[in-house]
């Protein structure tokens, strides 16, 4: 992924294990939340492919064939690649490193927004108040509980999101993106800014996440965190991946250590 | 330092600090510093008072007050009255049409957050649909609406389908162009009148059922002013409905944070063209409804003035508050008929009073929440806060936010 001279991804080629807990760490710039970004659609690729259980995300190359007898301008909407609200409609859902929420409206707005997504009434049947709307509206709410519930930010439900504690927001981000409903959950950095209690809460959550069958792909700068519930790790460093690897080989890592792990510390611990 | 004189020291704190925290109470009049919620103004106390209030009682407010709109041209108030034009007219227009002109422009706008400065070209499709339909052809009024609606609608979606991808300053631009083109292609075209415009629109049927006898003519501007009252009730229901529903949740999202929603699976696209058809729709009513009235109409009814004059009612009243931009737009189109008899110089009056309004309160009569939020925020990144204890920075908000 190149933007104009700038190389932030450089042959970086990751596969995620279905049902897992996979990290990508490295140092503040190595392209991290690049990576995320092309997966959900905000950059396209200017080379490579993801794809997302099998069907392609980005662009797909343009056949021969058909580069040859139609203009570029019409084959590069054909193969163009998928829009972003599309690709959480197939089930991929992210949070945001700074924290991206609607400020102005409820937490369980901003979830609901999120449950949204799996909706089918639009307009007309707002309007007329069909059968169908109620029901998706109703089950809307319900469902933005129940993730309230699961993240433990039910008891400010009907706060501003604004108005929430830092923590919060944070949980909130992550009940929203569970409500569009994905399979492959993108949580960048989830622990920043979290003391020691919150970052086990959240350690928990995301167990708890994964056991109830979804994929986490997880930016995260604490170790301790990374090294505790990650399956497997990714390290990037400059735009490219040094090592891939389980916690354990990780540490052991040369290169990884070199680049970014340093020593490890005693509290925090293996 | 001794005992006694840490004692000292903190008990004079103490008196400090409550001395400090009574003085502000006593601050300002008009600001409620109630624990834990920061100020209130009068617009928040009426809100908080509204939500307080049962169901029931929300309706027959409600009523009374649909009642009293009704009622209102069989009156002639002597505060409000309108000397040197006709009262009942000016309820009709401009009062009226504005207020529906505002409805359509909040939800591009207020909802959607879309800068729309060409909205006077919705409203001249309308108009100039009943004035082509009604004259050239023998249909009614009521069977031109349905179709003057359809085409504002359609001319929304034809703007909107190429143009909404840009965004900000590059949507107003594109939109300010299209209000001058539907004026040039209005004035220059003589199939339709041309610089003339056309004349001799025909009024809306009569009425005659057992209880209501409308006479639409010349002489009486009161059906015409219920008719539309009717109109705009039922719009504001349906604008309601929208608010409440994902499809006011899509349009809040989008103005927040559009990136945001577009990865939380809202299809923005096609929100912000439903809020461009949607604002259109009820713009070409409202000219439907105007050219049936004033039976003739010429380009110079639609110049860009309107556009402005409309968002300045929407801005005024509060963007993205429905009650707001309502008295926003009576507002704006009641004053310069009520300074009527200052003759030449009531537009100047009425422009000072904008002025006086914008830098007063400049988040509209009835803001909406976000609306006030947004301006504290800018305020106080601009360093323009008072540093006293609650005056200008608001309390709870910004810290809960930040606090880890």
């Amino acid at each position: 992924m190149a933007f104009g001279g700038v190389v932030a991804l450089n042959d970086v080629s990751l596969s995620i294990p279905e049902g897992s807990i996979f990290a990508l760490i490295g140092p503040n710039g190595a392209g991290k939340t690049t990576v995320f970004n092309v997966v959900t659609g905000v950059y396209q690729p200017t080379a490579g492919l993801v794809r997302f259980k099998s069907r392609p995300l980005t662009a797909r190359p343009v056949p021969d064939v058909v580069a040859r007898a139609v203009p570029p301008f019409i084959t590069r909407r054909i193969y163009a690649g998928r829009a972003r609200h599309k690709i959480t409609g197939l089930g991929v859902a992210r949070t945001f490193q700074n924290i991206r929420l609607f400020s102005e409206m409820t937490a369980l707005e901003n979830v609901m927004v999120g449950a949204d997504a799996r909706h089918a009434t639009s307009v007309p049947g707002a309007v007329l108040g069909l059968p169908r709307h109620r029901r998706e509206e109703r089950q809307g709410r319900e469902r933005g509980m129940e993730l309230l519930e699961l993240v433990g930010i039910a008891d400010r439900a009907s706060a501003t999101s604004r108005a929430l504690p830092y923590g919060y927001q944070r949980r909130l981000e992550i009940a929203r993106a569970l409500a569009t409903g994905p399979e492959l959950l993108l949580l960048d950095e989830p622990a920043a800014g979290f003391n020691p209690a919150e970052k086990r809460d959240l350690a928990a959550l995301i167990r708890k996440i994964r056991d109830a069958g979804f994929t986490v792909l997880l930016i995260e700068h604490d170790m301790g965190l990374v090294m505790q519930i990650s399956e497997r790790i990714a390290v990037l460093d400059f735009g490219q991946k040094i090592a891939e690897g389980g916690p354990d080989e990780i540490q052991a890592d040369p290169r990884v250590i070199a680049a970014y792990l340093g020593v490890v510390d005693e509290e925090v611990g293996p | 330092m001794s005992r006694q004189a840490t004692e000292d020291v903190s008990v004079r704190i103490r008196r400090l600090r409550a001395r400090a925290h009574r003085a502000e109470l006593l601050r300002k009049p008009l600001t409620l510093a109630s624990r834990g919620a920061g100020r209130l103004d009068l617009s928040d106390r009426v809100s908080r008072g509204w939500s307080t209030l049962p169901r029931p009682a929300r309706w027959a407010a409600l009523a009374l007050i649909a009642a009293g709109c009704y009622a209102l041209p069989n009156f002639h108030p002597p505060l409000i009255n309108t000397p040197g034009s006709d009262f009942a007219s000016v309820l009709f227009f401009p009062v009226a049409v504005y207020v529906l002109v505002a409805i359509g422009l909040n939800i591009v706008v207020g909802q959607a957050g879309l800068l729309d400065l060409g909205y006077v070209a919705f409203f001249a499709i309308g108009a100039y649909s009943m004035a082509e339909l009604g004259t050239k052809s023998h249909w009614n009024f009521w069977e031109v609406l349905p179709v003057g609606v359809v085409f504002a609608a359609a001319s929304g979606v034809i703007l909107g389908a190429p143009t909404l991808r840009l965004r900000g300053d590059y949507l107003a631009i594109v939109t300010l162009g299209f209000g001058e083109i539907i004026h040039r292609v209005a004035n220059n075209l003589n199939s339709i009148g041309g610089p003339r415009g056309i004349t001799n629109i025909p009024h809306p049927p009569n009425i005659n059922t057992a209880v209501i006898h409308f006479r639409f003519g010349v002489l009486d501007p009161k059906p015409y002013y219920w008719l539309l009252l009717t109109i705009i009730i039922v719009v504001i229901a349906a604008v309601r409905r929208l608010e409440r529903s994902r499809v006011g949740r899509a349009w809040t999202a989008i103005r927040e944070d559009e990136d945001a929603a577009e990865l939380m699976g809202v299809p923005t696209f096609k929100f912000k063209l439903w809020a461009f058809a949607i604002g259109a729709t009820i713009g070409g009513l409202a000219g439907v409804c105007f050219a049936s009235k004033v039976i003739s109409i010429t380009p110079d009814n639609f110049v860009f003035q309107f556009s402005i004059l409309f968002l300045a009612a929407v801005v005024l009243g509060g963007s993205g508050n429905l009650p707001g931009v309502i008295v926003g737009a009576v507002v704006v189109g009641y004053l310069p008929e009520r300074f009527r008899s200052f003759q030449t110089t009531r537009y100047l009056w009425f422009g000072a009073a904008l002025v006086v309004m914008m830098v007063f309160r400049p988040q509209g009569l009835l803001p909406a929440r976000r609306r006030q939020a947004e301006l504290r925020d800018v305020a106080i990144a601009s360093g323009a806060t008072t540093g006293a204890l609650g005056a200008e920075v608001p309390g709870e908000d910004l810290f809960e936010g930040g606090d880890r």
